[in-house]
């Protein structure tokens, strides 16, 4: 895929990441659908399996989620051009979630230590609960289905529901988890 | 969070901010699929740098706050001991290290991604993925059930956010402002009718 972005491209890339670094509650992958839906169907800047991988590499990877942001930036840096321009997309998307939503937590934080018990925060945190936990449940099916959900696909829906229950249920190792899923994937099952 | 009168013992903590760096460097590099089983296991039952009721409350507040809920309490535990240059060391120690890791992994994948065994064996973790994300909202909704709008409205509310956002595929803005907003609403509500 090869794209080619202007700097106008780039600050509207930037732009993009504070506003949903600023959405993003309940974490980095409640705004992955938006992601999709703005990088791949609105401006064509990355293809689905480089969402998709970049997802997936990040899940198997140590550390926080929020790193797939960081690579859908290298990966779109990628597109238009090559290493250097990776680095400036990675480095552009990852300061634009991070930055806005972790000036607030700081500051908010020290003001929430002065005012425990504020009935507005009770009743923020409370009424997104159910907002934030549909987003979960939107953002795995988005992943799966991808913007090509056909039903010749059942077994990657299968592979996703069996995932989520053993997930949900059980307190088995996520490592073995993904490792099972390379493995179905690698001998050619999906 | 004052020690009590009664507590002779000094309470652990950082020694210092390369302390706090490296001892988020090393939890988040475990944190496999997730961070926060790690950061519980690590900063309350191993370093004892916080009690069980001070990582609960902190979870609860960077739970609240938008961003990448792991990074957002690296920041807060790191201000509670150096300020801001502990949050700074803190939040650095939680993405350096895995997002070298991460660039690591994606360029070895570069080289083979027309690999067909390859991009099946990336396909089904991005399936395995996906459902853990599934798996995470499940768990969380179980809380739920003690919601100040009652099970069915919380029900309600978040078949209308999965089908604006999966189905119709809305900006997430128009989804938080409408769904998130009549929510925040009708929870203000019903806490100011029955103050707890």
């Amino acid at each position: 895929m090869n794209i080619t972005l202007g700097i106008g491209d780039w600050l509207s890339l930037l732009a993009h990441y504070l506003l949903l670094s600023l959405l993003s509650i309940g974490g980095a992958i409640t705004a992955a659908p938006d992601m999709h839906r703005y990088l791949i169907d609105e401006r064509h800047w990355l293809s689905d399996p480089q969402f998709s991988a970049s997802i997936a590499i990040a899940q198997a990877a140590p550390g926080p989620n929020v790193l797939f942001v960081a690579l859908l930036g290298w990966n779109i840096g990628l597109n238009a051009g090559g290493l250097p321009t990776a680095v400036v997309g990675m480095t552009v998307t990852l300061l634009g979630i991070l930055v806005p939503s972790t000036l607030l937590t700081f500051f908010a934080t020290r003001w929430g230590r002065r005012n425990r018990d504020v009935a507005v925060v009770r009743a923020f945190k409370q009424g997104m609960a159910p907002v934030v936990i549909a987003l979960l449940v939107a953002t795995g099916w988005l992943l799966v289905a991808g913007g090509r959900a056909s039903p010749t696909d059942w077994p990657l829906w299968l592979l996703a529901t069996v995932s989520a229950v053993i997930v949900w249920r059980t307190r088995v190792h996520l490592l073995w988890l993904l490792s099972a899923g390379a493995l179905l994937g690698w001998i050619g099952w999906l | 969070m004052s020690a009590m009168p009664g507590d002779a013992e000094p309470r652990p903590r950082p020694r210092s901010l390369t302390d706090l760096f490296l001892s988020f460097s090393i939890l988040a590099l475990q944190g496999f699929g997730g961070v926060l089983a790690i950061v519980q296991r690590e900063l309350v039952e191993k370093r004892r740098w916080l009690t069980r009721e001070e990582f609960i409350e902190d979870w609860a507040v960077a739970q609240i706050m938008p961003g990448p809920n792991v990074v957002n309490l690296s920041v807060m535990i790191g201000d509670r001991y150096f300020g801001w240059r502990g949050a700074l060391a803190a939040m650095a120690g939680m993405l350096v290290l895995p997002l070298v890791v991460v660039l690591a992994l994606a360029l070895a994948y570069a080289g083979f991604a027309d690999n067909a065994r390859l991009a099946g064996a990336l396909r089904g973790m991005g399936a395995v993925a996906a459902g853990m994300i599934v798996a995470t909202g499940l768990k969380l909704a179980g809380a739920l059930k003690r919601h100040p709008l009652g099970v069915p409205a919380c029900v309600a509310i978040a078949c209308a956010t999965f089908a604006l956002v999966a189905l119709v595929r809305w900006p997430l803005l128009g989804v938080l402002a409408a769904v998130g907003g009549v929510s925040c609403a009708a929870t203000w509500r019903v806490l100011k009718r029955a103050p707890a």
